[in-house]
C-alpha cells in the first residue's frame, strides 16, 4: 500500500507522545537518519503491518499527551504504523474517549447513568457548562461520579464521587479532586477474613506483594503447577463456576476447549471492560486485590497453554489501571510472571490493554478487533473464540470475577466450591448494590440468597424511601417489582422468573426515581453504545428511543397502543437478528418495565 | 450422509440438510444462501455482494436454524450436515419486515433494486415508525457517544447534501445502508487504496474520508470500485447523476455492450452503457475472471476520447 498523507504534520509534543510509545522514527521516510553506510532505511510489509495492535495504545498516548487526535497527529501515526489516516481516523472516530477535534487539556466526564441520575438527578442537561455527559463511570456506590482526565507530559486522571454540582463546577474551572476514596469503602462488609473474593479488601496493602503472599497469595499457582494443567481444568468444571460476566458459560468447558485446540499459539484475554450500567464489582476487585487477578490469570493460562495474556480495561479506570501496572511489575520481579514461572518452565506474561470508552467492547469478539486495532465491532459467530479468537488463534475469554474464582477452586478443590450454592448455580457471587439502601457497595454472598436478604445486607432500604423497583442485571438486564423480594438470586431462578442476574447488578430505586426517566436513559445509552454495524441494532435502538419519546406524551391514549406494538416488533427483531449480545438485549429492560411495573398502561 | 461431486478439477464433498423440510444437498463450505437459492428460495439481501466477503450487517438475508438461539445470517453462515433451516416462518417474516422497515424509514432506497417488492411481500410499512426527518446536524461531525434526544414527532434519518467534490462520481450517503461494501472494495479486498472508512459508531456510522475531506484530498485514486459494488445509487458516476437530475436518465433504453478496455494489457473486461450513442457509465462484470468487476481510474472513467466528435 501506497500512503498518501496530507500537508498536516504533527506537532513536536504530538511526535513526541507518539515516539514515546513506539521509539524514534529510524526510517528516512519517516524524518529518520541514513544509517552508519549512508544508506536510507525502510520498513515495511508485514514487520510494520504486524505492529498494528500498537494503534490504540498510540492514540491514547496521543490523547493523553494533548487532549485530541489533529490531522497531524493521525498522518504521523499513519507513517509510523502504515496505516491509511482514513483507516485510523474511522477507529479513533469509534472510540468516545477520543476526539478529532480541538478540545480543552481538561475535560470532566460527568456520568449521568441510571445510578447516578436515580440518586442524585445527573441528567444531560443539568451538569455544568463545560462538563462532558458520559456514560455510567462505574462508581455507583458513592453516585454521583466524576472523572476528571487533566492531559499533559504527565496526564492525571482523577475520581471524584459523590460530587455535588458546585463541586463539578469546580473541577470544570480547574480545581484538582479531593484525595481518593478508600477502596475499602466500597465494600461493606470489608474487612472480613472469611470472605471468599473480597478477603483482602480493606486487610491487605495491594500494592504489596509481600502482604499479598503473606494473605495466602500465590498458594493457588504452586498448586496448580504441582497438580498440572489437565488438572486444573478437571477442577474448574468439577467446581460448577460460570461466567460471571453476564453470559453464564461454564468456565471449565470453555478452558477445555481452547486445551484442546491443534494450534499451540494461544492468548488468554480478561475481559476487564466493564461498562454495564451499575456494576462496578470488577473495578473493586482489580483496585483492591491486583494480584489476585495476575495469579489466577497466570492459573488460565497455565492450564489452557497460552502463552501471552491481556487485561482489557475499560479506560474510565484509572486506579484500576494504576495497581494493575504495579501488581504485575512486582510479580515479574517475583518470578511469578515472565519466564520460567515458579521454576515451572511455565512462560507467561500480560499486558494491559485500555478500552477508549466503548461498551461494545466488552462483548468477547469485539475485544479482539478492539486490540488488533481496529474499530470495536463484534466479529460474527462462528467461528467460536476458543477456535479463532484474537490474532486468529483460540483464545480464552474470561471476565475478573471469573477469573479471581479459579484462586478459591485451586486451593480448595473444585468439590469444595461445588458445595457452595444451590444445585444450578455454584460458588460465591458478587453483587454491586447500589440506590437506595444504607450501605451501597459492592457484597460477596453464597449463591442461593434472595433479594431481600442482599438489600438487607446493603442495610436495607434508606428512611423515607420505599421501594419502588430493582433493576437487576445493568441496562441489558431487566426491572423486578416490590413483590419480587423474595427471589433467589440464583442463575436458574432469575431464569425461571423471566428476568436474569446479568453482571450482578441490583440498582434499588426508590418512589423518587422517575421510572419513565431510567428507560429514556437505557434507550439512549443502548443507541450511542450501538456500534452501528447491524441494522436491526443500529435503527432499531433509534426507533425505541423515539417510541418511548411518544409514549411519554400519549401514556394511556389510542395512540400509545400503537407506539406500544412498535416496541414489541423492535424488541424481537433486535433479539432474533442482532449481531451481539448489545442489539439482542438492548429491549431487555424495557420490555420487564412495561411487563412487570406495567409502565405506560394506565 | 455425504457423497462428493466434482466441480472442475477439484473433488468436494456435499452436506445434507434439511430446508423448510426438504432434504437437500450441498457443497461443503457453501453457504446456506447458496443452498437456499439452489433450492429455488428466494431469500432477500442488500448488503450481500457477489466479489466481497459478507459482512452480514443488514441481516434481512437471516433464517431460523433448529437449536440456534437467534436466527442466522444465511449470506455468510456455512452448510453443516443436519442442519435443520426454517427460510419462510413468522419469526423469519418478521425479522425481514422489521429490516425492510427500519432500513425503509432511515435511507432513501429509491434505487435499491427489488425492495418495493419485497416491502409489498413482507407488508413491511417504512412510514409506520413516522414522518421522516430531513434536518440535521453534518453528519459528518458527529460526537461519538452524544446525541440530541428525539421527541418521537418524526423517524431520524440519515439524510445530508449530496458531496460533489470531483468530476467523476457523487456520493449520496442519504442512500448508504452502510453494506460496508465500499470500504472493503476500496481497502484490504480489492484496491488496498484505504480512502475510505467507516467513522462514529451507531446511528451516527457513516462512511467518510479521514476528517471528512474532500475526495480530491484524500487517497481515493478514482477506480470505482467502490460504485461498482455499492448497492443502493449512494455512489453514482457523475454523468448517470446528472441525467437523473435532469430527468433524462433512462434506464430502459439504454443498452449494455461487453468489451474490452483498450489501455493496457491486463485485458479487462469493461460493460459500456450506451445511452442515445453516449456511454453514460462504465461497469465490469462482477464474475469475470480478470476483473472480478474492478477496474482502473482508466477503464472505468477514460471513455471520453470514444465520443469527442469533432463535428460538433
Amino acid at each position: 500500500m501506497d500512503l498518501k498523507i496530507a500537508s498536516a504534520t504533527a506537532t513536536t509534543s504530538e511526535k513526541s507522545a507518539v515516539d514515546s510509545l513506539l521509539g524514534p522514527a529510524t526510517e528516512t521516510s519517516q524524518g529518520g537518519e541514513r544509517n552508519s553506510a549512508g544508506y536510507r532505511v525502510a520498513r515495511g510489509g508485514e514487520s510494520l503491518r504486524s505492529l498494528r495492535h500498537l494503534l490504540l495504545p498510540t492514540l491514547h498516548a496521543v490523547n493523553d499527551r494533548v487532549g485530541w487526535l489533529s490531522r497531524g497527529a493521525i498522518n504521523y501515526i499513519s507513517q509510523r504504523l502504515d496505516i491509511a489516516p482514513a483507516d485510523i481516523y474511522g477507529v479513533a472516530t469509534f472510540y468516545a474517549l477520543f476526539d478529532t477535534n480541538e478540545r480543552p487539556a481538561r475535560q470532566v466526564h460527568v456520568c449521568i447513568d441510571l445510578a447516578c441520575r436515580a440518586m442524585s438527578g445527573c441528567k444531560e442537561d443539568s451538569i455544568p457548562n463545560g462538563a462532558i455527559a458520559s456514560p455510567c463511570l462505574g462508581v455507583c456506590e458513592r453516585a454521583p461520579a466524576v472523572l476528571v482526565i487533566e492531559t499533559g507530559v504527565t496526564p492525571r486522571y482523577e475520581v471524584l464521587a459523590p460530587a455535588t454540582n458546585n463541586e463539578i463546577a469546580e473541577l470544570v474551572a480547574g480545581k484538582s479532586a479531593r484525595t481518593q476514596q478508600d477502596i475499602a469503602a466500597a465494600v461493606p462488609q470489608a474487612p472480613d477474613n472469611s470472605l471468599v473474593l473480597l478477603s483482602r479488601i480493606g486487610r491487605v496493602d495491594p500494592l504489596s506483594i509481600d502482604e499479598y503472599i503473606a494473605s495466602g497469595g500465590y498458594v493457588a499457582l504452586r498448586r496448580a503447577i504441582e497438580i498440572g494443567a489437565e488438572q486444573v481444568i478437571k477442577e474448574v468444571t468439577a467446581s460448577g463456576l460460570v461466567g460471571r460476566g453476564g453470559a453464564a458459560f461454564p468456565t471449565g468447558r470453555k478452558w477445555a476447549a481452547v486445551a484442546s485446540q491443534p494450534v499451540k499459539t494461544r492468548y488468554l484475554i480478561c475481559n476487564a471492560d466493564e461498562s454495564e450500567p451499575g456494576t462496578f464489582k470488577d473495578r473493586v476487585l482489580m483496585e483492591g486485590d491486583p494480584f489476585a487477578l495476575v495469579e489466577s490469570m497466570t492459573i488460565a493460562a497455565f492450564a489452557t497453554g497460552c502463552q501471552h495474556g491481556w487485561i482489557y480495561l475499560r479506560g474510565e479506570y484509572p486506579r484500576a489501571l494504576k495497581n494493575l501496572q504495579n501488581a504485575i511489575t512486582l510479580a515479574r520481579s517475583c518470578s511469578m510472571l515472565g519466564e520460567n514461572i515458579l521454576g515451572s518452565g511455565f512462560d507467561f506474561d500480560i499486558t494491559i490493554f485500555r478500552g477508549a470508552g466503548a461498551y461494545i467492547c466488552g462483548e468477547e469478539t469485539a475485544i479482539f478487533n478492539s486490540i488488533e486495532g481496529y474499530r470495536g465491532e463484534p466479529r460474527n459467530k462462528p467461528p467460536f473464540p476458543v477456535e479463532v479468537g484474537l490474532f486468529g488463534k483460540p483464545t480464552v475469554v474470561n471476565n475478573v470475577e471469573t477469573l479471581v474464582n479459579v484462586l478459591p477452586i485451586i486451593t480448595n478443590t473444585g468439590d469444595k466450591y461445588a458445595t457452595w450454592g444451590t444445585t444450578g448455580s455454584k460458588g460465591k457471587k458478587l453483587f454491586c448494590v447500589s440506590g437506595a439502601v444504607n450501605k451501597p457497595g459492592v457484597f460477596e454472598v453464597t449463591f442461593g440468597a434472595t433479594l431481600r436478604q442482599l438489600i438487607d445486607l446493603a442495610g436495607g432500604i434508606k428512611a423515607g424511601s420505599s421501594l419502588q423497583a430493582v433493576l437487576l442485571g445493568g441496562a441489558a438486564g431487566g426491572f423486578v417489582g416490590p413483590e419480587d423480594l423474595d427471589l433467589e438470586l440464583t442463575l436458574e431462578a432469575a431464569r425461571a422468573a423471566g428476568t436474569t442476574l446479568g453482571s450482578g447488578v441490583v440498582m434499588v430505586l426508590d418512589q423518587t426515581v422517575d421510572i419513565v426517566d431510567q428507560l429514556q436513559r437505557i434507550a439512549a445509552f443502548f443507541r450511542d453504545e450501538s456500534c452501528g454495524q447491524c441494522v436491526p441494532c443500529r435503527v432499531g435502538t433509534v426507533r425505541q428511543q423515539e417510541a418511548l419519546a411518544r409514549l411519554v406524551k400519549s401514556s394511556g391514549s389510542q395512540n400509545s397502543a400503537v407506539d406500544l406494538q412498535l416496541l414489541r416488533d423492535l424488541g424481537q427483531v433486535m433479539r432474533d437478528a442482532s449481531i451481539c449480545g448489545l442489539g439482542q438485549t438492548a429491549h431487555n429492560a424495557i420490555d420487564s418495565a412495561l411487563t412487570r411495573l406495567k409502565v405506560f398502561s394506565a | 450422509m455425504s457423497t462428493q461431486v466434482t466441480t472442475g478439477l477439484q473433488v468436494r464433498r456435499t452436506v445434507e440438510l434439511t430446508i423448510d423440510g426438504q432434504k437437500v444437498n450441498a457443497v461443503e463450505g457453501s453457504t446456506l444462501l447458496d443452498a437456499c437459492r439452489a433450492s429455488g428460495k428466494e431469500i432477500p439481501t442488500l448488503c450481500y455482494g457477489d466479489t466481497i466477503t459478507p459482512k452480514n450487517a443488514c441481516r434481512v438475508c437471516m433464517v431460523e436454524l433448529e437449536g440456534s438461539r437467534t436466527l442466522v445470517p444465511s449470506c455468510s453462515r456455512k452448510v453443516e450436515p443436519g442442519m435443520v433451516v426454517n427460510t419462510n416462518n413468522e419469526r423469519t417474516s418478521h425479522s425481514r419486515k422489521l429490516v425492510l422497515e427500519l432500513l425503509g424509514s432511515s435511507v432513501d432506497l429509491s434505487l435499491t433494486k427489488n425492495v418495493a417488492r419485497w416491502n409489498e411481500g413482507y407488508g413491511a410499512e417504512p412510514s409506520r415508525f413516522g414522518a421522516p426527518s430531513f434536518h440535521h446536524d453534518d453528519r459528518d461531525e458527529a460526537v461519538t457517544g452524544h446525541h440530541h434526544q428525539p421527541d418521537g414527532s418524526t423517524a431520524e434519518t440519515v439524510h445530508q447534501p449530496v458531496k460533489i467534490d470531483n468530476n467523476l462520481y457523487i456520493r449520496d450517503y442519504s442512500k448508504c445502508i452502510l453494506c460496508y461494501q465500499c470500504v472493503d472494495a476500496c481497502g484490504e479486498q480489492w484496491q488496498n487504496t484505504f480512502a475510505i472508512t467507516t467513522a462514529g459508531r451507531g446511528f451516527d456510522a457513516r462512511i467518510s474520508t479521514e476528517f471528512a475531506v474532500d475526495l480530491t484530498d484524500s487517497a481515493c485514486v478514482y477506480c470505482g470500485n467502490c460504485i461498482q459494488v455499492c448497492p443502493t445509487g449512494a455512489l453514482m458516476f457523475t454523468s448517470e447523476y446528472e441525467m437523473r437530475q435532469d430527468g433524462t436518465w433512462n434506464e430502459p433504453e439504454q443498452t449494455q455492450t461487453d468489451t474490452i478496455c483498450p489501455y493496457c494489457g491486463v485485458g479487462c473486461a469493461l460493460t459500456l452503457h450506451v445511452q442515445d450513442n453516449t456511454i453514460v457509465k462504465v461497469t465490469s462484470p462482477s464474475d469475470h475472471s480478470v476483473t472480478h468487476g474492478n477496474l482502473c481510474i482508466k477503464g472505468r472513467f477514460g471513455f471520453q476520447h470514444v465520443q469527442n466528435r469533432s463535428s460538433e
